[in-house]
């Protein structure tokens, strides 16, 4: 965030006037003070992510609920707050350890699935220069953090001991890995068409003539691979085998109960949030407005709004699937992402590196290297 | 030919929007969602709930201990015994049972009753906290009858036309 304080401090009076004067008043107190800063950057991301996971959770139970032709919650507090109760509930719940389970993995797992659910949030533009930590390789930091999620989910099923949670557990492994390389192909697209792997570089490469620009039409099939491939990644329906309620109960999660399945629950929820970020940055400009540089007025400024209206989107579009899809055959998952997947991203990277060689696309960035 | 056609057609994932379409559809439509406790659905004069044994309007109880009830009752959830009554002699219950835990509430008892005596109510809604409350007593069945007569009867007229 200094390097947004440095950038921002003269145009934004937020940081003018409340951020930056905190940050000076933070480091008169020397390395406590830094680290009550560092503390404070990690709050200002996790507590409003916790926060969208409650409501989305509502959202979630809302939509499928209609879907199926109900009301869904409308009790606690109209049914907004019904997460709250629900976390409430869960958080005074008995924390029960099997006995034959890894003592030490067993609480470890749920941590190692919570935190880089959340250390990836650091890399997220939300809007220009507001990012808690604009690294140049943040795309890297990013396929380094959400593929570090499945060590907790493996851990969990290893240390539960027990059959179901193991079962999940492998099945949760092959599906991730598989599906993380197509995410990785279809990434290498947007990274050649955007020329960096700065995330609001990327952003800024699809600005120009409003959505025309955006790397959803010239990257299509990698839009649908991503997307597709992050649903896969969360191990939502129509790929939730890994949890497979009606076969394997809960997969990894089934011996988990109280605070330490609220740590699973939130880390995947937050991973849901994260992959529609990541949807809407790679693929719709992030913050940028569908009628950018057309000289609308209002609808053609930019703005975190507009990443929000995305990220919405694509965040129900995952609720969706599930309330309209069966769970995909287990040999039908390791099909679609080896031989349907792979194949399409390989072959559209050549698309793209053509597109962009010939100068159709990402003429910014390329441009200014060259 | 075909083979490969329909591989191309399955990545435009047709089918699959029709499936978002469809539940898309249903996510607006009316809910079919009754909101129980505030609103009930109606209800057949012939509901089947919790029994009641009736009295005649001077009084006196309708049961004459012929047990045919019992002898009827699939769940063998009914239990008579019977004995002449002290004051005048007449035959009657001196015990009248029905475990609820056993009872299907098929309403066999209530066919076979001659004088209309065992009836099942329309209440549906009881519940028990202590053990033991599951078996309704003769005294617990005739005060029950005795709260809903009103209601039992005009059911009962109600029905009688088709039966």
């Amino acid at each position: 965030m200094s390097t947004m304080i440095h950038t921002l401090s003269s145009s934004n009076p937020l940081m003018q006037y409340a951020i930056e004067p905190l940050h000076a008043a933070l480091q008169s107190f020397g390395t406590l003070g830094l680290l009550a800063w560092i503390v404070l950057k990690v709050l200002a991301i996790a507590v409003p992510v916790i926060v969208t996971v409650a409501f989305y959770v509502v959202w979630e139970r809302k939509i499928i609920g209609w879907m199926h032709v109900r009301h869904g919650p409308m009790y606690v507090g109209w049914g907004v707050l019904q997460a709250f109760a629900d976390v409430f509930k869960l958080l005074f719940k008995e924390v029960v350890q099997p006995s034959v389970a890894h003592p030490v993995l067993y609480r470890l797992a749920p941590l190692l699935a919570l935190v880089p659910a959340f250390a990836a949030w650091a890399v997220i533009p939300f809007d220009a220069q507001v990012v808690l930590a604009n690294v140049n390789a943040g795309l890297l930091y990013l396929l380094a953090m959400t593929s570090l999620g499945i060590y907790g989910i493996i851990l969990a099923g290893w240390a539960s001991n027990s059959k179901y949670a193991f079962l999940g557990a492998m099945r949760a492994s092959a599906q991730m890995i598989s599906y993380e390389i197509a995410m990785g192909f279809a990434l290498v697209g947007v990274l050649i068409a955007a020329g960096s792997l700065n995330l609001s570089e990327i952003v800024m490469a699809q600005a120009g003539r409003g959505f025309l620009s955006w790397f959803f039409i010239p990257l299509l099939p990698l839009f649908v691979v991503y997307f597709v491939s992050g649903v896969a990644e969360t191990n939502r329906a129509p790929f939730d085998v890994v949890e497979g309620e009606s076969e394997i109960v809960a997969g990894h999660m089934v011996e988990y109960s109280g605070s330490q399945f609220a740590l699973f629950f939130l880390a995947e929820y937050a991973n849901m949030l994260l992959v529609s970020f990541l949807t809407s940055i790679f693929f719709l400009g992030g913050w940028l407005s569908p009628f950018h540089g057309w000289g609308i007025p209002l609808l053609s400024v930019d703005g975190w709004w507009w990443l929000l209206a995305k990220v919405f989107f694509f965040a129900t579009c995952f609720i969706w699937f599930r309330a309209a899809f069966p769970r995909y055959r287990y040999d039908q998952i390791m099909r679609l992402g080896w031989k349907v997947f792979i194949p399409i991203t390989i072959a559209w990277i050549f698309v793209t590196a053509m597109l962009v060689y010939f100068g159709v696309i990402g003429g910014n960035a390329m441009g200014a290297a060259a | 030919m075909s083979k490969v056609v329909s591989y191309f057609k399955s990545l435009l994932l047709l089918e699959l929007l029709g499936g978002l379409w469809l539940t898309l559809k249903y996510l607006f439509r009316p809910k079919y969602t009754l909101m129980y406790p505030m609103e009930k659905t109606p209800q057949s004069p012939r509901f089947r709930g919790v029994h009641a044994l009736r009295r005649y309007p001077n009084g006196e109880e309708r049961c004459i201990a012929c047990k045919l009830c019992e002898a009827v009752c699939p769940a063998l959830a009914i239990t008579i015994e019977a004995g002449p009554r002290a004051d005048d002699g007449s035959r009657r219950t001196t015990r009248y049972e029905i475990d609820l835990f056993k009872c299907i509430f098929c309403g066999f008892c209530e066919e076979s009753c001659p004088t209309d005596s065992i009836v099942e109510t329309h209440v549906h809604e009881y519940h028990f906290d202590q053990r033991g409350q599951n078996i309704l007593t003769k005294p617990k069945l005739l005060a029950i009858g005795d709260r809903l007569e009103a209601e039992i009867a005009e059911r009962r007229a109600a029905d009688a036309p088709y039966r």
